[in-house]
């Protein structure tokens, strides 16, 4: 097994667009866990599927004193689950994973193992009135318009239409959250790290509650784990005496590297490791603002007796939406990181 | 006892953060304790009488969280003004005005963004730390920085104030009672936990790891007996509160009559502590793998949660004979479904 440099090419942008083209809503993310599983087989020591349908995977280091690395991408992504048939083809569902009605208007979805094409619709301007327009869309007037004749019963997911672009600088699709964190744990497991036993973890079940992590660390046991995902810009022109200072990152800075949210505080000493590691190979990165929001670290960091962890995220705007867009370079810089970081760790890290 | 509190709380460490705190302890138990360890969550365990196997005494836990609420930089902006969320619950009235201190030394005031006056009480976004810095350049303080309250300690008398006495006044507790316990039967483990103040992390992975009989966290609760305060029947002055719930635990009976018999025994007077809000490392012990039964041991405290926290002094002395004497005899509980 060569070992190589992990790069983005025309062969990552071909994976990154079939994983976006994947559907894999919370709970049902076996399409998702079968491109994972074909692409990382020959790679890895050891591969197995566990109970929650997490795909855990070991590739071990050599040598002596190697801490066992968790590196975790959640594969799952936002979507519906259809409640109630209305009859004509419209159904109501519920959100899995938050999901901002507004967000949901207008949009093309696919449900169903068969990817039924369907429209999630809402009045037209010529029937609105001027107070009904300054009012948001509850998700309980809405409905899945799928056809007359569909045959999708309920209980089955959706989510929004496989749109993935790459538009010069930019990738554009639904689910980069975080398709872009499972195509980066891919290209890492196809290097070699012979300081670290690498143990990694596409996870299920994330955007519910982080319960994936959760039973992936509790089988790993690691000294210390790396969550790998995609995190909001909110980086557009926001007005604060001319500044915008709440824009958790931006687009085109490099990884956002994360020092704390509401599930949990990032090891300082991994904060620091990361931020020098980017800092000595030149790579641009990031300290996401603290504040909300949630990643698999607050699962791993507290099961059985806990493990330090970090987060690192690529940035995207219109997270949880129906398109979302990242930068290629903020992808590419943060696999980069990742790569030179990993060659990195060993128990010295802790003096 | 005085000198102690103050050193403790003294020390800067917000939940995740807890270097310098944890060296502080270490130093003033290490001479006392059978063996110190320290886990992968920052937590200090130091464990006191027989280890596992020897004798087969009970395995307590008693946990005093070390880490304290704080702030954290979100952003620098252009003019050198430090924007900012919480660290733990902190309650955006206690700010304005105050003095913090990070954890790289820096320190600063906390103003509030112009228009924000009079009865409205402003939220931490329309707040921000002044260090003293004229543009972004010059501030020494960039994004994931982290601060504590900066007061001075204040000594009353009976009535001690400082910052941080959540949970200091604990872990002044642990280390007399450690010191006090010159022998014991039981094999206990006090660990000086991390990371309470954000949701009881760092008990439940020590917890996890020790695995333990019973526990009990020490910690501060809340007070009835300042004008307006209703509903809470536990003031300073009174003794040690044993706690029977919280906001997040009911205390086993078997533990809360083993409290209660002993602080009569040894006449240390006690209060009966029912608390609404709010909970400590003991909701994360008793879930534990398949649970254990829990208590706590409570120091009441005056205005928790804002810079000036203010205990009696007679309460923690009581507190710590409390402890002294509940880890010092051999501990059996009447068994429940045959445990």
């Amino acid at each position: 097994m060569a070992n190589r440099t992990p790069t983005i090419g025309a062969a990552q942008f071909k994976l990154l667009e079939k994983l976006c083209r994947a559907v894999g809503v919370s709970g049902g993310e076996s399409e998702v866990r079968k491109i994972v599983l074909d692409e990382i087989k020959s790679f890895v020591d050891e591969v197995n599927v566990d109970a929650l349908g997490n795909v855990l995977a070991t590739k071990k280091g050599r040598g002596a004193k190697r801490l066992r690395l968790m590196l975790d991408a959640h594969m799952d992504e936002v979507g519906f689950m259809l409640v109630a048939d209305d009859g004509e083809g419209l159904y109501r569902f519920k959100t899995i994973g938050g999901i901002d009605p507004r967000n949901m208007v207008g949009k093309q979805v696919v449900v169903g193992k068969e990817r039924t094409p369907g429209v999630i619709g809402a009045k037209p301007i010529h029937h609105t009135t001027p107070d009904e327009r300054k009012k948001p869309l509850v998700e309980d007037t809405l409905r899945i318009d799928l056809g007359p004749e569909s045959k999708i019963k309920v209980g089955e997911r959706g989510t929004f239409a496989p749109n993935f672009q790459r538009v010069g600088p930019s990738l554009m699709s639904k689910s980069l959250d975080n398709r872009l964190g499972v195509a980066t744990l891919i290209e890492l497991l196809k290097a070699s790290y012979p300081n670290v036993d690498l143990c990694a973890a596409f996870t299920v079940q994330e955007e519910i509650g982080l319960r994936g992590a959760k039973v992936a660390a509790q089988y790993f046991k690691p000294d210390l784990a790396i969550v790998v995902d995609a995190t909001p810009a909110k980086d557009l022109p926001m007005q604060f005496d001319g500044e915008n200072i709440f824009y958790n990152t931006k687009l085109g800075l490099g990884p956002a590297i994360y020092v704390s949210n509401f599930s949990t505080i990032d090891d300082p000493r991994l904060v620091r490791f990361i931020t020098d590691a980017a800092q000595k190979a030149k790579i641009p990165y990031q300290v996401r603002q603290p504040g909300g929001g949630g990643t698999n670290a607050g699962s791993i960091q507290r099961a059985g007796m806990g493990a330090p962890v970090i987060s690192i995220s690529v940035p995207h705007r219109y997270t949880h939406s129906a398109v979302s867009v990242a930068r290629i370079d903020d992808w590419k810089n943060t696999l980069a990181l990742l790569h030179i970081a990993i060659h990195q760790i060993t128990p010295a890290l802790w003096k | 006892m005085k000198h102690l509190i103050q050193k403790l709380t003294d020390t800067f460490s917000p939940s995740g953060y807890e270097d310098a705190i944890r060296d502080v302890i270490r130093t003033e138990i290490k001479k006392f304790a059978d063996e110190i360890r320290v886990d992968a969550l920052g937590n200090l365990i130091a464990r006191k009488g027989p280890s596992t196997g020897a004798q087969g005494g009970t395995r307590v836990m008693v946990a005093a969280h070390m880490d304290e609420i704080g702030l954290m930089a979100t952003h620098v902006d252009e003019k050198g003004f430090v924007r900012f969320t919480s660290i733990g619950g902190v309650y955006p009235r206690n700010l304005p005005g105050g003095r913090v201190r990070f954890v790289n030394g820096t320190q600063g005031v906390i103003g509030l963004d112009g228009g924000t006056f009079g009865n409205d009480l402003p939220p931490l976004d329309k707040m921000f730390i002044d260090v003293g810095a004229s543009n972004k350049n010059d501030c020494p303080i960039k994004t994931g920085d982290v601060a504590a309250f900066e007061r001075p300690f204040l000594d009353l008398g009976n009535r001690v104030v400082a910052k941080s006495m959540d949970d200091r006044i604990g872990c002044a507790v642990a280390i007399e009672a450690l010191r006090a316990l010159r022998s014991t039967p039981n094999e206990v483990y006090f660990v000086f936990t991390t990371q309470e103040e954000v949701g009881t992390r760092g008990a439940q992975t020590s917890a996890y790891g020790i695995d333990p009989d019973l526990g009990f966290s020490i910690d501060v609760t809340g007070w009835g007996d300042t004008p307006g305060q209703r509903d809470f029947d536990v003031a300073l002055g009174k003794g040690p509160a044993i706690k029977i719930r919280d906001g997040g635990m009911l205390s086993d009976p078997r533990v809360v009559d083993w409290m209660i018999s002993t602080a009569e025994k040894k006449k240390i007077p006690y209060q009966r502590e029912v608390l609404l809000g709010g909970t400590t490392d003991a909701r994360a012990m008793q879930l534990v793998r398949s649970g254990i039964p829990v208590g706590c041991v409570s120091v009441p405290c005056r205005y928790v949660h804002s810079p000036s926290e203010m205990i009696d002094y007679g309460d923690v002395q009581y507190a710590v004979k409390l402890v002294s004497a509940l880890l010092h005899a051999p501990i059996k509980l009447p068994l429940v479904g045959g445990k």
